[in-house]
């Protein structure tokens, strides 16, 4: 139980509510950020929250990059497919879409969300911990581009509301019409008693959920805050820590950087070709990925349920009968949905079919799992919530 | 004062309970507030061989996995197999119901060696511990 240091840790505009709430801070990809709020029951209380009522996250740490148009019409759009392998022109004005970045080897820069935010204006949300890595990828490759690549990174106070009540807290703080705004869309509105407020329903938890992007300064961060709990005490709301985001993301197999997908896995292999457009033209990255996709495939993205006791974490091997490593656990957990313990690893294709069993390395002692189909949680999708991203 | 002043407690946060040549060992409210949610316990065999300062077995909460070092040496005589099916007592009862092993000591001076309850108290929340994990 060694003790890390603070160092200079980044912090976001609500950390002395964190620090207020007596939440467990940890080191995030150099920010100080809440793990677990033990005050309010902890992780898997969290978790429950957002399972079944509704939790608020802070991710402020996310970055947010603008990419618009200066005269040449088109050209913000060209970039952003240049950069991104999902094609961002099927989007409508008011649509998000999951995609990437790549390098030209076919490996990741980082996940994002692009946001069109008019004809030639666009929003890519990126990860806290790529976020220095990213703007500079995103200014060097769009430089042949007549367009504006800004940072807003630090403008924005990032909060996701998410859980089956997030609605119905929701629609107490904003006059939009929420049930016109489906997975994956948004709207600027008055969120809170502020104007034009970026309110999208996206999230990392793999439950339905909002994210609004409010001004950074402290007090609007913590008023916002403040109303989001107030209002959501009725559906008794909580706050949600990295701990609880990791258990939630983990069950919904949505990719975290450094672990499912990074600059040494490419598309194919992290089981993302679903949201690559091979067919849109030309992008960083899709030369590889056509090469690669020709060979076979040399490891592959399973799902994975611990028979024997024993949980696998992040970077253990796994074996097969003979004990000969066989590939690797990107991210391993206690599920609190399932009472299960769960995990994502690579294993080579012949050894990702369904209900074959594998071992995970835990300490020296090898512990049977099964390859089990994923995501390991589906929400029961309402035509409310269901589906019409791109 | 949360903790029983008649323990010794280590600087990883474990605490042994003394009595003859018996010691009870367990993880400290400290231990069990830094780790959260606790899933898992991994705990030695009856009749192993304990070190002072030596891990004796691994905790893990949801989120990681941390080992325990042994407060004193000797050999284990108990182990706590409640634990396996609720290791969640080490979060709601850490000084009473979620003890870990009992050790038959082979030196049980060797414990004065170690922090009284006070000192303890101070070591755990001063400011300088607090943002382990």
């Amino acid at each position: 139980m060694a003790d890390s240091t603070t160092g200079k840790l980044r912090q976001t505009p609500l950390n002395a509510i964190h620090r207020a709430l007596g939440a467990k801070m940890v080191d995030f990809g150099g920010w100080d950020m809440p793990v677990e709020y033990p005050s309010t029951g902890g992780l898997v209380a969290e978790h429950r929250a957002v399972r079944r009522g509704v939790g608020l996250f802070d991710v402020s740490h996310m970055g947010d990059i603008r990419i618009h148009g200066r005269r040449t019409p088109g050209a913000a759009l060209a970039a952003v497919e240049h950069i991104t392998m999902n094609q961002a022109a099927r989007l409508e004005i008011g649509q998000a879409q999951y995609s990437a970045m790549l390098y030209p080897e076919g490996t990741f820069v980082d996940d994002v969300i692009v946001h069109r935010l008019g004809q030639d204006d666009f929003l890519l949300v990126i990860n806290a911990g790529t976020r220095d890595k990213d703007i500079n990828w995103v200014q060097e490759n769009t430089q042949d581009f007549d367009c504006v690549v800004e940072d807003l990174s630090d403008s924005y106070t990032q909060l996701a509301i998410q859980g089956p009540r997030a609605a119905d807290l929701i629609q107490e703080l904003t006059y939009a019409n929420l049930s016109k705004i489906t997975n994956y869309w948004f709207t600027h509105s008055r969120v809170c008693g502020l104007e034009n407020i970026l309110l999208a329903r996206t999230g990392y938890t793999g439950e339905d959920g909002f994210e609004i992007y409010i001004p950074s300064d402290k007090q609007t961060s913590e008023e916002v805050w403040a109303l989001v709990m107030s209002a959501g005490r009725e559906f008794e709301i909580r706050p949600c820590g990295l701990g609880a985001r990791n258990t939630l993301r983990l069950e919904a197999k949505l990719s975290l950087y450094g672990h499912e997908i990074s600059n040494t896995i490419n598309v194919w292999e992290a089981d993302l070709g679903r949201f690559c457009r091979m067919e849109k033209g030309d992008f960083i990255g899709r030369g590889a990925l056509e090469r690669a996709k020709a060979d076979r495939v040399a490891r592959k993205l399973v799902g994975l349920e611990m028979i024997e006791r024993g949980i696998a974490r992040d970077g253990y091997r796994c074996l097969d009968q003979a004990g000969e490593a066989i590939g690797v656990i990107t991210s391993g957990s206690p599920s609190p949905t399932l009472g299960k313990n769960i995990a994502l690893a690579f294993v080579p294709p012949g050894l990702a079919t369904l209900g074959t069993v594998i071992y995970v390395e835990i300490r020296a002692q090898k512990a049977q799992a099964r390859v089990v189909p994923t995501p390991f949680y589906k929400r029961a999708r309402t035509a409310e919530t269901k589906s019409s991203a791109k | 004062m949360v903790y029983p002043t008649t323990f010794r407690y280590t600087k990883d946060d474990e605490w042994v309970d003394v009595k003859g040549e018996l010691g009870t060992v367990g993880l400290t409210h400290e231990a069990q507030c830094r780790l959260g949610d606790i899933v898992y316990l991994e705990l030695p065999a009856m009749g192993a061989k304990l070190e002072a300062g030596k891990p004796l077995g691994v905790v893990e909460s949801v989120k990681a996995v941390f080992e325990i070092f042994s407060p004193v040496s000797g050999e284990v005589v108990e182990v706590n197999l409640q634990l396996k099916d609720a290791p969640e007592k080490v979060n709601s009862d850490p000084h009473g119901a979620g003890w870990l092993i009992k050790v038959r000591l082979k030196n049980p001076t060797e414990t004065e060696a170690l922090m009284d309850a006070a000192a303890y108290e101070a070591y755990a929340t001063s400011p300088e511990r607090e943002t382990a994990h």
